[in-house]
């Protein structure tokens, strides 16, 4: 492939529950640290949650940050971040140049129950509600708070993909990239989940959210006790460009995306499905050019829920049940599920690996649950394995939504 | 209410929409779009602030009222001198 098709990340911008930066957050991931802490939202009630304590102000007036919503400051701090990271000389950029795609796995929620709650003071009269509604409310909103707030003009939308959002977002950067449409692509996912009571009443009536006296034990994939989903903020945004351009200016240069794939379900409206979840990992596989045996780690899904670590566990067996040198790990465990940003802060977790070869464990597995077996399963202390050339990341979603990335060490 | 108390009622508004701005130097006979960069939402928020607290229904022909803090005082002050 040529060098103007080949995609890099060079810079990397994240706000994760257990870390504000990438060397933060990499480093409570190998000393065991979880993110998730007790909470408490209007009307659930206590819960648990992954809860991010980055300084957004670092990126944001007070002012902006009244004006906007969670998701878009998580945003804005993540793309500060990211193009500081990134060494761009961001003031001769070419801002008509620049492409945001953030992926989301909901947004409004938070905002429209905000509204409700108010206008419930006054009797439900719609006179009092918000004219800040509908531009905080619109599916753009946090990919278009960045632009305000970094003066881009090139294109921008959020892609809505459910729990397979942040990975989609990568995708949309590669392939906007390699189309010729932008020369810098900032892509990633956001979540503001944990600031609507819905999704936590939701999960609970599916009898899927997490339940633990210990709440930096809650999320527990592949556990034969898990009992369901600990539900997260966050965001990541990755700085995305051609490796030709990357060279010219001396970026440094995390990995290259070498493959990636998104399929769909089509069978249910929650319960995920082993087989094409086996499908859109071996595309992804089979436009890298890469056979199974030569991915280093996947960071798996699995969220903690019964059906659904299982289900992913069978497809990966389907995929590498014969690959003796692949490592096979999850970040959900010490984060939660960040949902939107699930896919991309878990990679995110992992990209370092290239550099100190180490495999992140799954934590809190006190009891593996023989039904989540799998050769390599890398449990609750970090394991050095040396050289590491290619990560694979799945990320998958509510109504049948796939999408995997895989990422390469990128050598001169 | 006093004019006084109204004034003091507006600085709070102002200051949760601007919350980076200095108060103690506001100029009252400037526009608050001039000294406080306020936009058309931040003015809208200044209504809606005004029908939270005082349920008063400023209809949008009466906003330009709403431009500096003398104008706002003297549209306010017959309209809340009763409360």
């Amino acid at each position: 492939m040529r060098e103007e098709e080949r995609i890099v990340i060079t810079g990397v911008g994240l706000a994760a529950p257990n870390g504000s930066n990438l060397t933060e957050y990499r480093r409570a991931i190998l000393n065991g640290v979880s993110g998730v802490v007790p909470y408490e939202i209007r009307y659930f009630g206590p819960t648990v949650a992954g809860v991010c304590n980055c300084d957004v102000l670092k990126w944001q007036s007070r002012r902006e940050l009244r004006r906007g919503t969670r998701a878009g400051s998580l945003s804005i701090y993540c793309v500060g971040e990211a193009i500081a990271d990134s060494g761009l000389d961001w003031e001769n950029v070419r801002k008509d140049a620049v492409g945001v795609y953030i992926g989301v796995t909901e947004h409004g929620n938070v905002e429209t129950e905000n509204e409700i709650y108010q206008i419930k003071q006054y009797d439900y009269d719609c006179a009092y509600w918000s004219h800040h509604h509908n531009p905080r409310t619109v599916a753009n909103n946090p990919a278009g708070e960045v632009t305000l707030r970094y003066g881009i003009t090139g294109p921008h939308y959020t892609l809505g993909a459910a729990c397979a959002a942040g990975n989609a977002g990568i995708i949309q950067g590669v392939q906007q990239l390699r189309l010729g449409e932008v020369d810098v692509a900032l892509a990633g996912g956001v979540s503001e989940s944990i600031h609507t009571f819905g999704i936590f009443a939701a999960f609970n009536a599916q009898n899927a959210l997490a339940k633990h006296d210990d709440p930096t034990k809650a999320s527990r994939p592949f556990d034969v006790d898990r009992n369901g989903i600990v539900v997260a903020e966050g965001g990541c945004v990755y700085v995305l460009e051609r490796l030709s351009d990357a060279k010219k200016r001396g970026a440094k240069i995390y990995g290259e995306i070498v493959g990636y794939a998104m399929n769909s379900d089509s069978t249910d409206f929650v319960l995920p499905n082993a087989e094409r979840q086996a499908q859109c990992v071996s595309k992804a596989l089979a436009r890298a050019g890469l056979a199974p045996e030569e991915i280093d780690i996947v960071n798996t899904h699995a969220t903690a829920t019964h059906a659904g670590d299982i289900i992913e566990v069978e497809a990966l067996r389907n995929v590498f049940g014969a690959s003796k040198k692949t490592y096979i790990n999850n970040t959900k465990s010490f984060i939660g599920h960040a949902m939107g940003a699930a896919g991309v802060l878990e990679l995110a977790g992992n990209l370092p690996s290239f550099d100190d070869g180490v495999v992140h464990p799954t934590i809190n597995v006190d009891n593996l649950d023989p039904e989540c077996e799998i050769a390599n399963l890398v449990l609750n202390e970090p394991k050095e394995i040396g050289s590491v050339r290619y990560i694979l990341n799945n990320s998958f979603g509510m109504v049948g939504i796939n999408a995997v990335v895989i990422v390469g060490k990128y050598d001169e | 209410m006093t004019t006084a108390e109204i004034r003091e009622t507006i600085i709070g508004i102002l200051s949760d929409i601007a919350p980076d701005e200095d108060f103690d130097s506001l100029k009252d006979e400037v526009s608050f779009r001039d000294q406080l960069g306020m936009d058309s939402m931040d003015m809208l928020d200044v209504v809606l602030e005004l029908r939270r607290k005082f349920k008063l229904q400023i209809p949008e022909s009466d906003y330009p009222r709403l431009d500096s803090m003398n104008s706002t005082l003297e549209y306010l002050e017959p309209l809340l001198q009763d409360r």
